[in-house]
């Protein structure tokens, strides 16, 4: 009892509230992997590794460009481009050398991994803040601007990508990721959509770890880890809320907005349990635990409906009162 | 218009699967001709339907349209010459699309995609009056997910989807087998109606025999991967069942053996 009210009296209100700015900065960093995961895990239907590769080489390009001097947002679009290859690579993998999906995106993962490592010399590099000028950093004083920066950025991602998919370009992006013997029986070279959905995919995925580099002042090798199962949980909450709160309204800009919210909700349960003196090194497994959960829920609920043993359970019933 | 040069295909050549399923197919049909395809289980009626959309190469032989050899192109690249229709009515369509999604997506069938709207109101409109046609009440559904349609709804717009751009032949491969007798009524009236209005040249699969009969200008028989059976329209008014039962056993030399042909005629 004595410990328990030593725990609670231990936390302290004002620390949670002043971790809450850098949780929201944080999501809306994700919050633009979280479109690229979306982009490939609903859109095309396949689950990019990929990402925990591109992640690390976005923010390694991003670094290594401005410790050479050159300008951060020119270093953020060169990061996005460097997505765009990576997206490619595992799109061919793919496609033309027919490796399925899964594998080739953990080929590129991995081969990016010694790449990253070339790319940066050793396994990380920092910048130092206080002669660069970041927009997007974690300095206290400047939060607010680094907020409003990550979700501008955020806002035109979701709204090009909304233009995009309502396109007839992207529609076929779309079929191709629903039912691709129709998207070929409507003349769509359903081979080349994917390589484009992956590429774009990645993009942004590497645009936002240029993003979390900028603003913690370092990129590390080891920086895209897990980020799969990070974008995963975003776009899961965002969607679950998204359906809560919405119902039939939730049309497609709208899920993409509950995406991005879903990667700040994910930031800020984060900062909660940390605040919580959750151990750090268990958030992985919280992190991977929770997606599971969600995954499982559509699943489970159906088998609810259908379940062999709720039949026997019920048949057993009536068979008593009659 | 079509012509068919002796194409052959094997599956799993080599194995203990190995299944010859084109052993030398020849056909030429005319501009305008709406050939049933009939035959007993594996005869090779949908393998024809594939090797002609090119879901695969074939092994061996030509497949011509307007001249135009298209055995070398893949399936995406001879899309812009077919309508297709499958047998599954959750193939032709794209569930998580909209209907008018979905019709727009054939639209541009043999067109570059653009990065336009897909879908316009001037195209909606013509939607609309396309839908009202079919009399399911889909006119004032444009918005509604395909995956919420029935089977019938489903292959009804699949149809529509195939001639919204006057393909130069047209596919169907047993495209009622799925449906209950008053939908496959429905959609074969409907596919009648379609074909006649734009002329299209057409290939119906069917294991409906009086349907095999009752429509188009002629009728093939398939047996173990080659057409054993060819009847011109004059022939064709004259047909019965039974004559066709008869024709098959005489060319085969065998019972006909398909479930679905037998069931669907007693």
């Amino acid at each position: 009892m004595e410990a328990i009210l030593g725990y609670f009296s231990s936390l302290n209100p004002a620390a949670l509230l002043r971790a809450a700015p850098g949780g929201i900065a944080q999501g809306l960093v994700w919050g633009m992997m979280a479109l690229g995961v979306y982009m490939t895990f609903r859109m095309l239907n396949i689950a990019d590794m990929t990402v925990d590769g591109s992640f690390a080489a976005g923010g390694a390009v991003c670094i290594m460009l401005v410790l050479n001097g050159c300008d951060p947002s020119l270093a953020l679009i060169a990061a996005f481009f460097t997505g765009v290859i990576a997206g490619s690579v595992t799109g061919f993998l793919h496609t033309v050398l027919g490796i399925p999906d899964i594998l080739a995106g953990i080929l590129t993962q991995i081969s990016l991994y010694s790449i990253n490592l070339n790319i940066m010399g050793r396994a990380n590099q920092a910048v130092n803040v206080n002669k660069v000028s970041f927009y997007i950093t974690s300095n206290v004083k400047v939060l607010g601007q680094t907020i409003a920066v990550t979700g501008v950025f955020c806002a035109a991602a979701i709204a090009l990508l909304w233009w995009y998919l309502g396109t007839q370009h992207g529609s076929a992006l779309r079929a191709t990721g629903i039912n691709e013997q129709m998207a070929r029986a409507q003349g769509i070279n359903t081979n080349a959509m994917k390589v484009i959905g992956l590429a774009l995919g990645d993009g942004l995925v590497a645009l936002s770890g240029a993003m979390l580099s900028q603003y913690q002042g370092f990129a590390d090798v080891n920086m895209g880890r897990g980020a799969i199962v990070i974008g995963l949980a975003a776009v899961i909450i965002g969607e679950v809320l998204g359906q809560a709160f919405l119902r039939k309204r939730l049309n497609l800009w709208l899920t993409l907005l509950f995406v991005v919210l879903g990667s700040v909700i994910y930031y800020l349960v984060y900062v909660f349990v940390l605040w919580l003196k959750f151990p750090a090194d268990d958030m992985k497994l919280l992190t991977a635990v929770v997606v599971a959960l969600f995954l499982a829920v559509p699943y489970l609920r159906d088998r609810k409906k259908n379940s062999f043993r709720r039949l026997t359970r019920r048949n057993a019933d009536s068979g008593k009162g009659a | 218009m079509l012509e068919i040069r002796d194409i052959r295909k094997t599956f799993n050549p080599g194995t203990i699967n190995e299944k010859h399923a084109l052993n030398g197919v020849s056909l030429k049909l005319q501009d305008g001709d709406f050939v049933t395809i009939i035959g007993g289980n594996g005869a090779g009626k949908s393998t024809m339907l594939n090797a002609i959309a090119g879901v695969w190469p074939v092994d061996s032989g030509q497949i011509l349209i307007d001249g135009t050899d298209v055995s070398g192109l893949p399936e995406h690249r001879r899309a812009p010459l077919l309508g297709r229709v499958f047998q599954d009515p959750m193939t032709g369509t794209a569930a998580g699309m909209t209907i008018e999604e979905n019709l727009a997506l054939a639209a541009r069938r043999g067109k570059k995609r653009t990065l336009r709207w897909s879908v316009t109101n001037s195209q909606r409109s013509r939607y609309r009056d396309l839908l009202k046609m079919l009399d399911l009440g889909l006119e004032d559904r444009l918005t509604a997910k395909v995956g919420l349609l029935s089977g019938g709804q489903r292959q009804a717009l699949t149809l529509l989807m195939a001639t919204l751009e006057r393909p130069r032949l047209l596919l169907l491969d047993e495209h009622t087998a799925a449906l209950d007798p008053k939908t496959a009524a429905k959609v074969l009236s409907l596919t009648r109606q379609l074909v006649r209005e734009q002329q299209l040249t057409t290939l119906m699969v069917t294991h409906n025999m009086k349907d095999a009969l009752q429509y188009g200008n002629r009728t093939i028989m398939m047996n173990d991967g080659r057409i054993i059976v060819d009847i011109e329209q004059e022939t064709k008014l004259r047909l019965r069942v039974e004559d066709l039962l008869q024709m098959f056993e005489q060319s085969s030399g065998a019972a006909l053996d398909n479930d679905r042909m037998l069931l669907g005629n007693v």
